[in-house]
This record gives C-alpha cells, sequence and structure tokens, in this order.
C-alpha cells in the first residue's frame, strides 16, 4: 500500500472538485448552487453593510445611492438576490429535513419542488420590482 | 449505426518510474457491443502490453473495473463505447491512490469496513470447514461482504468533495446502516459510536452523487441520511433529559 501510495502522482485540479459539477446528477448541482448562493449571500451581507455605513455621510450620499441603485442593472442584481435567497432557504429546508433522516426517499421529488418554488417566487418578484 | 467505427482513447498513464503522469492516445475499431473493457484489454493485447487494467468477471458483478470514463465513474465492462463520444477519456477512480495506470490501491476501503461490521452473513450461511464434501472450502470464511454492495468505489469517486482522507466514505456508512437495520449478534451501540463522528455520517453532503453512480443500487446517500436520523432519535431524548435536568436545578 505505502509503494502505491508513492506512485500517486495525479496532478491537483486548479479548482475545486466540487466547482465542476459537469456531467453529474441533479443532487449535485443542487449542492454546488447551494454553496455558490451560501458564498453570495455572505458577500452580500457584507456589501449591504458598507453600503449601509453611508448613511453616516449624510442623507445627500445616501439618496445619491439610492438613486444609484434604481437604475436596471441593479435591480436585476436586486432580482438575482431574490433567487438566490429563495433558493438556499428552500434547498437548506430540503437539506435539512433528509439530513434528518425525514423524507429521505422523496430527495428528489423535494428538489424539483423547491426549483418550482424559487422560480414562482422569482418570477413575483421580477414582477414587483422590475414592473 | 452499427457499423464499426474507429474510436480514439485517451488513457491515463502512471507508473512507478514515471516522473509525471500522462494521456496515450490509442485508435482502435469499436463495434456496437464493445465495452470500453474491451477496448482496454484490446489495447493491452495489441498495442500496449504494459497498461495497467484490473478486471475480473466481465459482467458488472465483481466490481473490481471501476474507473471514470469521460469524467463519470462506471464499471468499463458494462459501459459501451456507442454510448460515448468521441474522445473516451480513461481514468482512475478519484479518492483513492493510484497503483498503476487504471488500478487504484483500495485497502482504504476494506479498511473502514472491518469496524463496522462487514461480516453480514449469518453463521449458518456461511461455508463451512472443507470436509472434502461438496461446496465451497474455508477460502471463503472472512470474505462476506454486505448485501449488493461489490466494493467498486464509484461511490468514493463521485463524491463532490473527495478529498478528506479522514471520511469514512459511503461504503462504509451503509455497511454500517445494514448492521444497525439487522445487527445479526453484532453490537448496535459501537457501531452508532463509530459513524457518530465529524467524519462519520455527519461529513456527508448529501448531494447523493453517490447512489446517482452506484451500479448495485445499495444506494449509500438515502443510507447515511437513515443513519443520520437514528443518530438524531438516539441525541434528542439525552439532550431534552438534560434540559429538563439542568431546568430543574
Amino acid at each position: 500500500m505505502t509503494q502505491a501510495r508513492r506512485h500517486d502522482r495525479r496532478p491537483q485540479p486548479r479548482r475545486p472538485r466540487w466547482l465542476d459539477p459537469r456531467g453529474r446528477h441533479l443532487g449535485t448541482w443542487a449542492f454546488v448552487a447551494n454553496r455558490l448562493t451560501g458564498l453570495g449571500l455572505v458577500a452580500y451581507l457584507y456589501l449591504h453593510l458598507v453600503i449601509l455605513s453611508t448613511l453616516l455621510r449624510g442623507p445627500e450620499a445616501w439618496d445619491g445611492l439610492v438613486e444609484l441603485f434604481r437604475r436596471p442593472v441593479f435591480l436585476t442584481f436586486d432580482l438575482l438576490l431574490v433567487a438566490g435567497l429563495a433558493f438556499h432557504g428552500l434547498n437548506g429546508l430540503r437539506v435539512a429535513l433528509v439530513g434528518s433522516g425525514l423524507l429521505v426517499d422523496w430527495h428528489r421529488a423535494l428538489l424539483v419542488a423547491a426549483g418550482i418554488l424559487v422560480g414562482l417566487v422569482t418570477l413575483v418578484a421580477a414582477v414587483r420590482i422590475l414592473a | 449505426m452499427n457499423a464499426p467505427r474507429t474510436v480514439l482513447l485517451k488513457v491515463f498513464r502512471s507508473g512507478p518510474d514515471d516522473k509525471a503522469p500522462r494521456y496515450d492516445q490509442f485508435r482502435l475499431t469499436a463495434g456496437p457491443r464493445t465495452t470500453v473493457l474491451d477496448a482496454l484489454l484490446a489495447v493491452r493485447r495489441r498495442q500496449d502490453p504494459s497498461l495497467a487494467v484490473r478486471h475480473s468477471c466481465l459482467h458488472g458483478s465483481c466490481g473490481t473495473c471501476g474507473m471514470r470514463v469521460n469524467g463519470r465513474e462506471v464499471l468499463a465492462c458494462v459501459t459501451r463505447l456507442k454510448e460515448l463520444g468521441d474522445p473516451v477519456v480513461v481514468e482512475p477512480l478519484a479518492g483513492a491512490p493510484v497503483a498503476g495506470d487504471l488500478v487504484v490501491d483500495m485497502e482504504h476501503v476494506y479498511q473502514r469496513l472491518e469496524p463496522v461490521g462487514r461480516p453480514l452473513v449469518r453463521a449458518s450461511e456461511r461455508a463451512g470447514k472443507n470436509d472434502g464434501k461438496a461446496g465451497p472450502g474455508p477460502v471463503l470464511e472472512g470474505l462476506e461482504r454486505f448485501e449488493d454492495c461489490i466494493e467498486c468505489g464509484l461511490c468514493l469517486s463521485a463524491r463532490p468533495v473527495a478529498g478528506d482522507p479522514r471520511f469514512l466514505g459511503p461504503v462504509a456508512l451503509a455497511a454500517a446502516e445494514r448492521v444497525l437495520e439487522e445487527p445479526r449478534g453484532a453490537d448496535p451501540r459501537a457501531v452508532l459510536g463509530l459513524v457518530d463522528d465529524a467524519h462519520g455520517a455527519w461529513r456527508c453532503h448529501t448531494a447523493f452523487e453517490c447512489s446517482a453512480v452506484c451500479p448495485a443500487r445499495v444506494d449509500p446517500g438515502a443510507a447515511i441520511m437513515r443513519l443520520r436520523g437514528r443518530l438524531l432519535r438516539d441525541r434528542l431524548p439525552r439532550l431534552v433529559g438534560r434540559y429538563h435536568r439542568e431546568g430543574r436545578s
């Protein structure tokens, strides 16, 4: 065994394995999406705090920023945020249920249901935000 | 569609004398029923006898020819070339050390199976001592395995996060779940203690890729989730009891 291990000279992949779900099944895609949306939401939380700190520079600075964020490109980011939040929350609920030994045989159906709900939430948000 | 076609195989190569791994290219003619293993054995027979590839039964029941083909974990003996594109990239399984070319060292899989009580075959079903009567002899003693798992290692390779060598892995965890379902004399408490660990049942990422690639339909992902459910049911009364005790004092 020691000798066999010495022969293993496979190069380390340039990016983490989990970042490449090509050719994988639905569950792995959901896992990757959950991680990416989680990282995105953490990044947004800090960005949000930085943006809120503009209030310290007075109402003019804040109003200017709000005006900027009403542009379509930023509203699209808002929509992306809602979709990411909905997916992370609903898929997290699925993972918590299945990971507690509940509805284990329904994990695929739960994922499909979560996907449908995310689509609906995003659609409603699109109408409300972009209209 | 059924006419023979020429296929390009890109095969991972790594031997004890190689400084770095490489991909060798082999062209061969494949018929509609030619499998990846057929092609590799043809390469070894006609083009490069040094190619290391492991196989045994040739019909998907021994689990020795597990490998990655075009990035997916498969048993090479039941995967037909016509179902794949061109070129076909053949690599050893991930998450296990390469012994040579397409062969990986599976010792760590077997080592993890031992403490969870792998022998699940009833004592009455075991082959007896070879007393000259018909039937298998004592060579089978200790080689039993749990239910349908063929210990091919595809599940270990398919995990989205396969870097932690301390992880018990889907094979051992699925075996542990079977022991708990049907202890057959084994001590369930010891098995529960073994899997109730950050590198045990709680290390799984709930992607179910292990179940998706399992050729024996063992569904190790679901087994791990059932294990977690059992651990929670086991822990919850103790946690509630402690909360009540601390509340009263």
